[in-house]
């Protein structure tokens, strides 16, 4: 059968950001997939460097507007683990707090993002109504819709007002009866059941071969999550299950989504009502010369930060891995065989955050060859003696 | 003088001009439920209109691959098809105006649209639109057989009339196996209007629109205009062949638009609480399902009309 070519990208309804996904296509059956990323790099590593360790905590909030607090937390960890400093136990609950309330707007985010890509708007705008309730708590906790900017190395910088607890409370148990009633709309829809059920198989061997990170990874029945594997903040004193499911496919990846969302609604509501009492702050006044990395489990897998201190008051090097690097892989598994409408559920599936992944793609002019670094400092040495001999420069 | 008349009838009343008027109001209601169901306001009255006309003010592209003339043409060819169909209608539940076989023309017009849309798909080029026009042709394959076998049934029911006139007097709901001809064909209808969950052709988060991709300007707010005439259209189809035709004197037009209305609602109510269905999952469904229901109702009506047993 004749093969044709259908892109998906870098421009395309399904996807809020600029990436590209090459299908290969034999009518209806996808045979092949390419994934292109790079078209919206915008060189924060090398802006954070440029900042000092304060500063960068606000511009690595920026990479990606949804995991918003992850990038802060990987990255305050990484800080405190120069040195190395424990947090006091009223930041650790803080961020525990901003962190789960993320993944609840997240989740909630995808859910109807996922809707819309089935054609189901109903989905997608009541989920986004319900999304909104969050948003109102985490304004309520940290004056911020999103972008909370709680973080900063050695603790957080502000203070939850206990005034404001039973508030938030209130709201998110409010959320809960919505929360319910969508979960059986959404468990019980026998449509749903058809499109999502047995589409986009990924394995137990291929989660761990391709590392896949977050839901995905648990979809697949590989327990693996930061937060229960080397807890931090509070999440070790906290009572939360890590939920596992068996299916392999994006049912499964929506199931626990879904499941998580309610453990995170009991992590924050326990810290909330345990929040203990101290310093927010530890006011650390210099980082001394050294290596740290840090890790967060964000709503789409860990996010992970390494920094490297010189010293002064600006990171050297500071290098950032999304969990959607690590999940973008496992769709060379998912997508060949599959139909093109479920092709484009099962790449939504991994709930991918370009703007985090984002990395430097050089092509060669035909666009057939992608460079690698090596290549790039021949290329940009040939480049320099050239100008060099056309000035006449020795 | 006879001439002058249809003629009149086919451009002002009942046709294109007053066709395309509820039309676009029939867009309007579908917005405005489909945004009370979603929580959402809703756009005013006179959107539908206002984005037509901005679409007729927008540059037409014609993709450089493509068949200039057919890419162009198609548009219109639906266009006329469903606004010959609206005529055909409100003259046989007006005036009585009818030919004989009136409903085989109907049936076979109705098809037309879909068709149009599928050769403007192909001649674009656009292998996106290949594809959607592809799975637009898998539907009308899927959902005519069962749509076919609700036909036959009405005729059957209706003393194995032909005519729209004689179809109109009979309301065939009244009965078990009217009931289930008229769900299975409001389903037929849903996935001749595109709408969720049989919306595979247009799959906008999929193939971007699929035949509609390469349309622009004029062609593509005909092609608008020409869904939202079927929007009027299907559903005083199924009123006439299913719920008693339409009535205009005294109270009963009170009873046609509520008719009509809650129809359209429906119509609208099941686009908003489905997702989209894969195209193979789309023909089982017809194939499999509805059309075995359809002829189990046919064998129904025949034995309702062979014993005389009216609720059959």
């Amino acid at each position: 059968m004749q093969k044709s070519v259908i892109s998906i990208g870098p421009y395309h309804p399904l996807q809020e950001e600029p990436e590209l996904f090459m299908l290969t296509v034999e009518g209806e059956t996808v045979v092949d997939i390419e994934v292109s990323i790079g078209y919206n790099h915008r060189g924060i590593e090398k802006l954070s460097e440029r900042c000092n360790f304060d500063q960068s905590t606000f511009v690595i909030e920026r990479i990606c507007g949804i995991c918003s607090t992850s990038h802060p937390f990987a990255y305050t960890r990484a800080v405190e683990d120069i040195i190395p400093v424990e947090v006091p136990e009223r930041a650790r609950y803080i961020r525990t707090i901003i962190a789960e309330g993320e993944r609840i707007h997240s989740h909630l985010l995808w859910y109807g993002l996922a809707g819309h890509f089935l054609g189901y708007n109903t989905v997608y705008m009541w989920m986004w109504k319900l999304r909104e309730e969050i948003l109102d708590v985490m304004e309520i906790l940290s004056g911020n819709r999103n972008n909370y900017a709680m973080f900063k190395p050695g603790g957080v910088r502000r203070d939850i007002n206990s005034d404001d607890i039973p508030l938030a409370l209130k709201k998110i148990d409010a959320i809960i009866p919505t929360l319910d009633r969508l979960k059986k709309a959404i468990l019980d829809d026998p449509v749903l059941h058809a499109r999502l059920k047995g589409i986009g198989i990924l394995t137990k061997e291929e989660a761990v071969d391709y590392c896949a990170l977050g839901p995905t990874s648990r979809a697949s029945g590989v327990a693996r999550d930061v937060r229960k594997d080397a807890p931090y903040g509070a999440y070790d004193r906290v009572d939360w299950d890590m939920i596992v499911t068996e299916s392999c496919d994006v049912w499964g990846k929506a199931v626990v989504r879904l499941l998580e969302m309610y453990e995170s609604i009991k992590i924050v509501k326990t810290c909330l009502q345990n929040l203990p009492g101290g310093e927010i702050d530890l006011n650390i006044k210099s980082i001394p010369p050294g290596e740290g990395i840090g890790a967060h489990e964000a709503p789409r897998g860990e996010t992970f930060h390494y920094v490297r201190s010189d010293g002064t008051n600006r990171p050297a090097r500071h290098k950032v891995r999304a969990s959607t690097f690590m999940n973008l892989p496992t769709l060379k598994a998912t997508v060949p065989g599959s139909s093109i409408s479920d092709a484009t559920i099962i790449l939504a599936a991994i709930d991918p955050c370009y703007c985090c992944t984002e990395r430097m793609a050089v092509r060669s002019r035909e666009g057939k060859k992608l460079y690698g670094g090596q290549e790039l400092i021949r290329l940009s040495q040939e480049k320099t003696k050239k100008i060099k001999r056309e000035m006449g420069i020795k | 003088m006879e001439i002058t008349r249809y003629i009149f009838a086919f451009l002002i009343f009942p046709g294109f001009l007053f066709t395309v008027i509820v039309g676009l109001f029939s867009t309007w209601v579908d917005r405005k439920v489909t945004a009370r169901v979603q929580w959402r306001v809703g756009p005013p009255l006179m959107q539908p209109l206002y984005d037509f006309v901005k679409l007729l003010g927008k540059e037409t592209l014609i993709p450089a691959g493509g068949s200039r003339a057919v890419f162009l043409s198609a548009p219109i060819v639906g266009l006329v098809a469903v606004i010959l169909v609206s005529t055909i209608l409100w003259l046989a539940n007006l005036w009585g105006t009818a030919f004989v076989g009136d409903l085989i023309v109907v049936v076979y017009l109705l098809v037309i649209p879909s068709l149009a849309i599928m050769i403007g798909g192909l001649a674009s080029g656009n292998p996106l639109a290949t594809t959607g026009a592809s799975r637009e042709m898998k539907l009308i394959l899927a959902y005519e057989l069962p749509f076919l076998i609700c036909m036959a049934t009405v005729i059957l029911k209706s003393g194995m009339s032909i005519k729209l006139v004689e179809i109109a007097k009979t309301p065939i709901i009244g009965s078990i196996s009217g009931v289930l001809v008229a769900l299975i064909a409001l389903l037929c209808i849903q996935a001749k209007l595109g709408f969720v969950p049989f919306d595979v052709a247009e799959a906008e988060t999929e193939i971007m629109s699929g035949p509609y991709i390469e349309y622009s300007g004029v062609p593509l707010a005909v092609f608008k205009l020409t869904q939202a005439t079927m929007l009027f259209t299907l559903p005083i189809f199924l009123i006439t062949a299913f719920l008693g035709g339409l009535n205009f004197s005294g109270w009963g037009i009170l009873w046609t638009v509520l008719k009509y209305l809650a129809i359209l609602v429906l119509i609208v109510v099941i686009k908003n609480t489905n997702p989209r269905v894969r195209i193979d999952q789309a023909v089982k469904f017809f194939w499999y399902y509805l059309a075995p229901v359809a002829a189990a109702a046919f064998v129904l009506a025949v034995f309702g009309q062979i014993y005389a047993i009216s609720w059959l």
